[in-house]
């Protein structure tokens, strides 16, 4: 079943976000009153690391396994919506103590209590689809 | 055995998880796929037929089975964690936020992954609870849609690429972050 490398991938990232404690809501507080280093140095390398795999992959014009050149452009322009989109975001994000990732993560790891944020945010996404057109982007 | 076992069970340093979160991002390209968990809602408001309501939904949710697939190994993942590969759930974070924690009122600081006095079981039905799951949840949902992406779309993998706009959406989580850690969030634990 070639869907099964996503659920193997899948379960790569839930196992490093458990054990690198990205999960927990301590040290997302932690990261907000810069008071350790362990989640900049987390996403830091990641993204230090991920510089250098993407202008690999763009200067070897490497081919993924279906034999497409990777492209991987991820945004959308305009100041409104990706300050205002993004600054809701953080809102939520010091509440929940989790980004979308970990809020899944967390329902495996602490219990079904977490469907209740996932279930909040699937609305939150429905009410910006019936109400994106009235907000600036 | 067993020694492997108990080293995999300490908490991993920020040296491990980052460039294993750069592969994941990475795995995911070499099988043709863009690194995004908060794509998952859009998709899961599609299957609930929320296309009837807003164009926004009508996309084909089969493009997207790959990631609920994902979805569900990070739900597994979390549970293999909890069970076989963590000796001690307490995660040490800096006296200073133990300090500041403890004098907004949040007990035990560190003692678990989350604070049980908001995540418990026993304590979900309380004002407090609610708003940390249903209004906290709600932002999130809301607020990536708006900004098109999450950490994972916006933090890591936009920043690899070195887009412009998702630094500016970063900026935004961290003005969001700050502004609910530094101003609102004494008031919340207090409900």
């Amino acid at each position: 079943m070639k869907y099964l490398r996503f659920l193997f991938i899948g379960i790569l990232f839930g196992i490093v976000l458990s054990k690198g404690e990205i999960i927990s809501w301590f040290r997302i507080q932690e990261m907000f009153r810069f008071q350790a280093f362990h989640m900049y140095g987390v996403i830091g390398s990641a993204v230090v690391l991920g510089v250098i795999a993407i202008q690999i992959i763009k200067r070897t014009h490497l081919k993924d396994n279906s034999g497409h050149l990777i492209s991987m452009t991820t945004q959308e322009p305009g100041y409104a919506r990706n300050l205002i989109g993004g600054t809701i975001f953080g809102l939520g994000w010091a509440i929940t103590g989790a980004c979308p990732g970990p809020l899944f993560i967390l329902l495996g790891h602490e219990g079904w209590v977490f469907i209740i944020p996932i279930l909040s945010a699937i609305l939150g996404t429905f009410v910006y689809g019936v109400i994106y057109k009235r907000l600036p982007h | 055995m067993t020694k492997i076992i108990e080293f995999i069970q300490q908490p991993w340093p920020w040296w491990v998880a980052g460039p294993l979160i750069t592969y994941v991002m990475f795995a995911l390209l070499y099988f043709g796929k863009r690194f995004g968990l908060s794509s998952n809602f859009r998709t899961a408001c599609t299957m609930l037929g929320a296309g009837r309501v807003s164009d926004f939904f009508k996309v084909d949710w089969r493009e997207q089975k790959w990631n609920l697939i994902f979805v569900l190994g990070t739900i597994i993942g979390g549970i293999i964690s909890a069970q076989f590969l963590t000796a001690d759930a307490s995660v040490s974070i800096s006296a200073s936020t133990i300090a500041d924690l403890e004098a907004i009122g949040i007990a035990n600081p560190g003692a678990s992954f989350v604070p049980e006095e908001i995540f418990g079981f026993e304590n979900i039905w309380s004002l407090r609870s609610l708003v940390f799951l249903i209004g906290g949840g709600f932002l999130v949902g809301f607020g990536t849609r708006y900004a098109n992406g999450c950490t994972s779309g916006h933090a890591i993998s936009g920043l690899s690429n070195l887009q412009w706009w998702s630094l500016v959406a970063v900026v935004g989580f961290f003005i969001g972050g700050l502004a609910m850690t530094h101003f609102i969030l004494p008031y919340l634990v207090k409900l």
